[in-house]
């Protein structure tokens, strides 16, 4: 068990991580071994089609998708609270959702051209909307990342990037949406679930990865939180101590002018 | 299995660098979490201002 004083984890923590730990080898189960390849024949020529034992990359990348979509709607939701309330925890709250956010959205972006070369002929399509847009999200929140590492004041930095947030949260909409606006202008489908017409274990096995790597982003949210607030009380602590140096110091240099005076006098 | 160094490779990157920032995560915290005093880590105590008000 961890020391109480050393580190970002609680039972609650620990029980969570043990857990998730647990689904994933779970989910590689059911992932590589459980599910069936996606094969289909066509229906007048008889030759297979399909995606073959790459769909297996899907129980990973469309929840790792949906995910990324929570944590940066979560931070623009923390970071417009924040603005208004202006709690530190809403502040800390919008830094790791984004940074935890930024992590995922960067490995969609890596899986999705993983699966997109056996798939569709190609690593990367610079003429798809979707894939463009969720490239700028990731650059947009990158972006925020490097903000917040600016030397200013936490206040003044915390507000311009909760602004920045809310700017770069309206590119989620277009992701979710490029499929059906610019449906010409696009590898993917409309509808993935439809498209493929799941299977029950397939199914399941896709619902597992959601609720898997929903967990591996709550236990990620929740340390990072922690070292987000950890990064704030230590900063305030140290404020507090140089204060509280300083005053000893003056404290120090009266006692001495005192009695130098008092010395002086006989 | 087909396409085994597609899915190795998007498995193994995709869990590596969780792996890995979960790990940077931990381990700076417990960094932290040495230099602060306990009544600042709010999820060790039932008292801590979370300044959500």
């Amino acid at each position: 068990m961890a020391d109480r004083n050393t580190s970002t984890s609680s039972s609650g923590s620990r029980l969570l991580g043990v857990t998730t730990l647990v689904g994933l080898v779970g989910l590689l189960l059911f992932a590589f071994v459980l599910t069936e390849p996606d094969v289909r024949l066509h229906p007048t020529t008889g030759e297979e089609f399909g995606q073959f034992d790459a769909v297996r990359l899907l129980y990973l990348h469309v929840p790792m998708a949906v995910l990324t979509y929570v944590a940066f709607l979560t931070c623009a939701v923390a970071s417009a609270t924040y603005l208004v309330k202006r709690g530190p925890w809403w502040d800390v709250t919008a830094h790791a959702s984004a940074e935890v956010g930024t992590v995922f959205c960067g490995l969609v972006l890596v899986t999705g051209s993983i699966w997109g070369r056996p798939v569709w002929n190609t690593w990367w399509e610079w003429g798809d909307v979707r894939l463009m847009t969720t490239l700028v999200l990731f650059l947009l929140f990158t972006g925020y990342l490097a903000l917040r590492r600016t030397a200013a004041d936490p206040q003044r930095q915390a507000r311009r990037a909760a602004i920045v947030a809310l700017v770069a949260v309206l590119d989620i909409p277009l992701i979710n949406r490029s499929v059906e606006w610019w449906e010409n202008r696009t590898l993917h489908q409309q509808s993935t679930l439809a498209e493929l017409k799941i299977e029950d274990l397939t199914l399941f096995t896709l619902m597992l990865g959601f609720v898997v790597f929903g967990m591996v982003f709550a236990w990620l949210m929740l340390h990072r939180f922690r070292v987000g607030w950890l990064e704030q009380a230590l900063a305030r602590y140290e404020v507090e101590t140089a204060i509280a140096e300083r005053h000893a110091e003056i404290e120090t240099l009266d006692l001495d002018a005192a009695v130098g005076e008092t010395g002086g006098g006989t | 299995m087909t396409h085994l160094g597609y899915l190795v490779a998007g498995w193994g990157i995709a869990l590596f660098v969780l792996g890995m920032y979960g790990y940077r995560i931990v381990r700076r915290g417990r960094l932290l979490a040495a230099s602060v005093p306990e009544d600042q880590q709010r999820w060790l105590t039932s008292s801590g201002d979370d300044g959500s008000g």
